[in-house]
C-alpha cells in the first residue's frame, strides 16, 4: 500500500493502548510520516502531560496549536476549556462560566457518565469538519481505558435526553462509526499481557463502540541478529580479524539475548495475529531517548512497513478478516 | 537484609504507585509475598490484574473480601516461618462504595434512597476517581479491621498524581460545593432567596444536559444530608494513615524515559503533601552485555566489517558480516543499557528515594507465583539468576 493512500484512509486517527507502550511515540512517528506525503498533520493530545513535545525537540504544548515539525502541528484539549468553547460559540457564554467558577461543572460532569469524554471527543468532530489538517491524530488518554474514553457518547445517550450534550454525542457517534472519517489504531507490545488486553480492546471497540480498526502497532520490536554465538570465533577467522575474548563473551551474550528476545517476541505477535487478524506494523526498540532523529527512523520504519501492506488493508474487519493479514518482520530473520 | 526487605519486615503499609503498564501489580504482588515469607500476616490488594495473575492470586470471581492463598504455593518449599500469612483481593469499587454509604447512613432507608440514586450509581460506576477512592477506603477498612500485619495496596493507573490520596476529599469537597449546598435546605425561610438563585442556575445547567440529571443531582444531595460529617472524618482518617510512618511509598516506574518523567512528577506531588517516596522499583530494565565506555568502538568495528570489501571468497565475506551484525547488536544493547542506567540513576536521585531496586527485561510473562519469586529474587536480593524457589535467608 502506498503511503498517501494509507494516511488519508481516514481523516481522523485515535491512537489507543494501554500505558506504557508508546501510543505517543507512534503518534509521533505517523504524524511525520504522513508530513513527509505533503498532508498537513494536527496531533491532538487529551490532558495531562505527555513526551510529545519531547520527541519533536519542543516546549510543553498549549491549548492553542503550535508547529513542532514542518506540516506536524499540535494541541491538547481539556474538557473544561472545550465546554467553554462549545458553549460560547452557541450563545451561552456566560452559562459557561459559571458552571466552571462554581464548580458546578465537576458536579455535572459527575452526574453524567463520559462527559469530559464527549466534550472531548466533540472538539476532535469539531476540528474534523472544519478540515484544520489533512489528518488529525488524537493521542488517547494513557490510563483511561479506551474503551471508556470512546464508549462514552452512547453511554450518554442514555443519561442525557435532550440539550446540546445529548446533539454533540449524537454527532460524535455518527463520526466514530464512519471508517472514512474516523479509525483507531492500536499499540501493544509483544509481550504476553499487552498482547491479551489489546485483543479484549480491540473486541470491545469493534462491538460496543462500532468504530473500525486499522493496523496494529507492535513497538519496542527487539531485532533479531543474522549471527551466531557459537560460530564468533570461527566467523573471525574466517574474515581475519581479532577477536578478544571478552568482546567474543558479550558478543555471544548480546546475539543471545537479542534472539531470545525475538523468538518470544514473534510468538507473541503471531499469537497476536491470529487471534486478531489484523495487518501489523512493527516499529523497532531503539537505544537512547526518544528524539526528533528517533522519530524520522520510526517513521521510515513505518514507511517501511506499509509498503508491506496490501492495498485496501484495514478494510477487513477482524473478524471477517483474512489470516494472511501482512506481518512486517521485526528485522532480518536469524540466518542460521 | 536489603533496604526493601526492611520496608516489607517493618511497615504497615505500603502503597505502590506510578502510571500504567509499568508493572505496579506484579511489585505489590512481590512485596507482599516477600512479607509472608518473612513471617508476617500479609494482604495484597489488587486493583485491575491482568487475567492470568489473578487466576494465579485465586482471585477469579471473588468477591471484595481477602482471600487467603495456600501456603503451599507462595511458599512451595516449606521454608518462611509458621506466622507468614498471604492473602489478596481484588478490589470492588461499587462494593466498596454501598458499604461506605450504609455505615454513614443514619437508617438504612437513607442508605437505600443514596444507592437508588442515579447520581450515586454514576458515581460509584466506574469512573475516574473514585476507584481511587475506594482504594484508599479498602485501605482503611482493612487497617480498622486489625487482621493484618502489612497491607500491600496497589493503586489504580493514573495520569494525575495525587488521585489516590486526594481521591477521599473529593467527595466531600462535592458535597461542601456552595450551590448545592443551598439545595440541601430549600425548607428553611432565610435561605429562600439564594435558594431561588441556586433554582434559577440549576434551570440553565438543565438546558445544557436535560432536567432529569438535575432532578437526580438535587435527589442525591438531600439524601446525602447529615452524612457529610462523617465522610470528611473518614477522609481525614485516611490521610493519617497515609502519613503515618509506617506507611511507605513505592514508586514504580520503567527506564523509558516518559515513564521517568511521570515518576518524578509523582514524586514532587507527593513531596508537597509532606508524603516521601521510600523505594523506587525500576522494571524491564535492559541487561548490560558489554563495556559502556565502548559502545563507540562497537559500533565503528560493526561498521567497519560490514563495509569491509577487501575479503575476497564469500565465505570471509558471510563471516565478516555476520561478526558485524554482532558487533552492531552489542553496540545497541549497550547504547540502550547505558542511556537506561543514566536514567534511572538520575530519576532515583532527583525524587530522593532511599532505596533502588530494578528488575531486568524478562524472556517471559509474570503471571504465577514461580515467576514472582524471580522478580522478587532480582528486587530483595539484587541478583540476575533464574531461580523459581523461595529466595529469602530465615531471620
Amino acid at each position: 500500500m502506498e503511503l498517501p493512500a494509507f494516511v488519508s484512509m481516514s481523516r481522523v486517527v485515535i491512537v489507543a493502548g494501554k500505558g506504557g507502550v508508546g501510543k505517543t511515540t507512534v503518534s509521533a512517528a505517523l504524524a511525520v510520516a504522513a508530513a513527509r506525503t505533503g498532508a498537513s498533520v494536527l496531533i491532538v493530545e487529551v490532558e495531562g502531560k505527555s513526551g510529545l513535545p519531547a520527541c519533536f525537540g519542543r516546549a510543553p504544548l498549549e491549548y492553542e496549536e503550535g508547529e513542532l515539525a514542518p506540516g506536524v502541528r499540535a494541541r491538547t484539549l481539556s474538557p473544561d476549556l472545550a465546554l467553554l468553547e462549545y458553549l460560547g460559540e452557541r450563545g451561552m457564554r456566560r452559562l459557561s462560566r459559571r458552571l466552571v467558577n462554581s464548580g458546578a461543572i465537576d458536579v455535572v460532569a459527575t452526574a453524567v457518565p463520559g462527559m469530559r469524554d464527549i466534550l472531548v471527543l466533540g472538539k476532535v468532530k469539531q476540528l474534523e469538519q472544519s478540515g484544520v489538517a489533512d489528518l488529525i491524530i488524537v493521542d488517547a488518554p494513557a490510563a483511561g481505558h479506551a474503551v471508556r474514553f470512546l464508549i462514552s457518547p452512547r453511554g450518554l445517550l442514555d443519561a442525557v435526553r435532550v440539550g446540546p450534550v445529548r446533539r454533540q454525542a449524537t454527532e460524535v457517534i455518527a463520526m466514530l462509526s464512519d471508517p472514512s472519517r474516523c479509525r483507531v489504531m492500536l499499540v501493544t507490545l509483544p509481550e504476553e499481557t499487552p498482547v491479551n488486553e489489546l485483543i479484549d480492546t480491540a473486541y470491545a471497540l469493534e462491538d460496543r463502540v462500532g468504530v473500525k480498526l486499522g493496523p496494529v502497532f507492535v513497538n519496542e520490536c527487539d531485532v533479531d541478529v543474522a549471527a551466531d554465538p557459537v560460530t564468533l570465533v570461527r566467523d573471525a577467522e574466517l574474515a581475519r580479524v581479532d577477536l578478544p575474548v571478552s568482546d567474543a563473551a558479550a558478543l555471544a551474550a548480546a546475539i543471545a539475548f537479542r534472539h531470545e528476545r525475538a523468538v518470544m517476541q514473534r510468538a507473541q505477535a503471531d499469537r497476536l495475529l491470529a487471534r486478531l487478524p489484523l495487518p501489523q506494523l512493527r516499529l523497532p526498540l531503539l537505544a537512547g531517548e526518544v528524539g526528533p532523529a528517533q522519530i524520522e527512523q520510526f517513521a521510515d520504519a513505518l514507511t517501511e512497513g506499509v509498503a508491506l501492506l496490501p492495498d485496501g488493508a484495514g478494510e477487513g474487519a477482524p473478524k471477517t478478516g483474512s489470516p494472511a493479514s501482512h506481518v512486517i518482520p521485526a528485522g532480518p530473520r536469524r540466518s542460521m | 537484609m536489603s533496604a526493601l526487605a526492611e520496608l516489607v519486615t517493618r511497615q504497615h503499609v505500603i502503597v505502590c504507585c506510578g502510571t500504567g503498564g509499568v508493572g505496579k501489580t506484579t511489585a505489590a504482588a512481590t512485596l507482599g509475598m516477600e512479607g509472608a515469607r518473612l513471617g508476617r500476616s500479609v494482604v495484597v490488594v489488587t486493583i485491575d490484574p491482568a487475567k492470568r495473575l489473578a487466576d494465579a492470586l485465586g482471585l477469579e470471581g471473588l468477591g471484595n473480601r481477602p482471600h487467603t492463598i495456600t501456603r503451599a504455593r507462595w511458599d512451595p518449599q516449606f521454608t518462611a516461618p509458621t506466622s507468614g500469612r498471604l492473602a489478596a483481593l481484588m478490589l470492588d469499587t461499587k462494593s466498596t462504595f454501598d458499604g461506605l454509604v450504609r455505615r454513614y447512613a443514619r437508617s438504612p432507608e437513607q442508605a437505600d434512597r443514596i444507592l437508588a440514586n442515579s447520581f450515586y450509581r454514576s458515581i460509584a460506576g466506574a469512573l475516574s476517581g473514585t476507584q481511587e477512592y475506594m482504594a484508599a477506603e479498602k485501605l482503611n477498612e482493612l487497617h480498622d479491621e486489625g487482621n493484618y500485619d502489612l497491607i500491600v495496596v496497589d493503586t489504580p493507573p493514573t495520569r494525575h498524581a495525587l488521585d489516590f490520596i486526594d481521591a477521599p476529599h473529593r467527595l466531600t469537597r462535592l458535597l461542601d460545593n456552595r450551590v448545592f449546598r443551598l439545595l440541601m435546605m430549600p425548607t428553611r425561610a432565610s435561605l429562600r432567596v439564594a435558594s431561588v438563585a441556586a433554582q434559577a442556575f440549576l434551570r440553565t445547567v438543565s438546558r445544557v444536559v436535560g432536567s432529569e440529571v438535575v432532578e437526580d443531582i438535587i435527589a442525591f444531595f438531600r439524601a446525602f444530608e447529615g452524612m457529610e460529617q462523617g465522610f470528611r472524618d473518614r477522609a481525614h482518617a485516611m490521610l493519617e494513615l497515609l502519613s503515618d510512618p509506617t506507611t511507605s511509598f513505592v514508586l514504580v516506574t520503567s527506564p523509558r524515559r516518559d515513564a521517568c518523567d511521570e515518576a518524578e512528577f509523582f514524586a514532587q506531588r507527593l513531596l508537597e503533601t509532606g508524603l516521601v517516596i521510600d523505594a523506587l522499583i525500576v522494571n524491564r530494565v535492559h541487561p548490560a552485555f558489554g563495556e559502556s565506555n565502548r559502545t563507540d568502538e562497537y559500533r565503528a568495528r560493526a561498521a567497519e566489517l560490514e563495509h569491509n570489501a577487501d575479503c575476497g571468497d564469500v565465505g570471509a565475506r558471510a563471516a565478516a558480516l555476520r561478526l558485524g551484525a554482532a558487533y552492531g547488536a552489542l553496540a545497541e544493547l549497550t547504547d540502550l543499557a547505558t542511556t537506561e542506567q543514566q536514567q534511572l540513576e538520575d530519576v532515583a536521585r532527583r525524587i530522593g528515594a532511599r532505596t533502588l531496586a530494578t528488575v531486568p527485561v524478562l524472556p517471559h510473562d509474570v503471571h504465577d507465583f514461580a515467576t514472582l519469586a524471580e522478580v522478587g529474587a532480582h528486587l530483595f536480593d539484587g541478583v540476575t539468576r533464574r531461580d523459581t524457589r523461595p529466595v529469602h535467608e530465615p531471620g
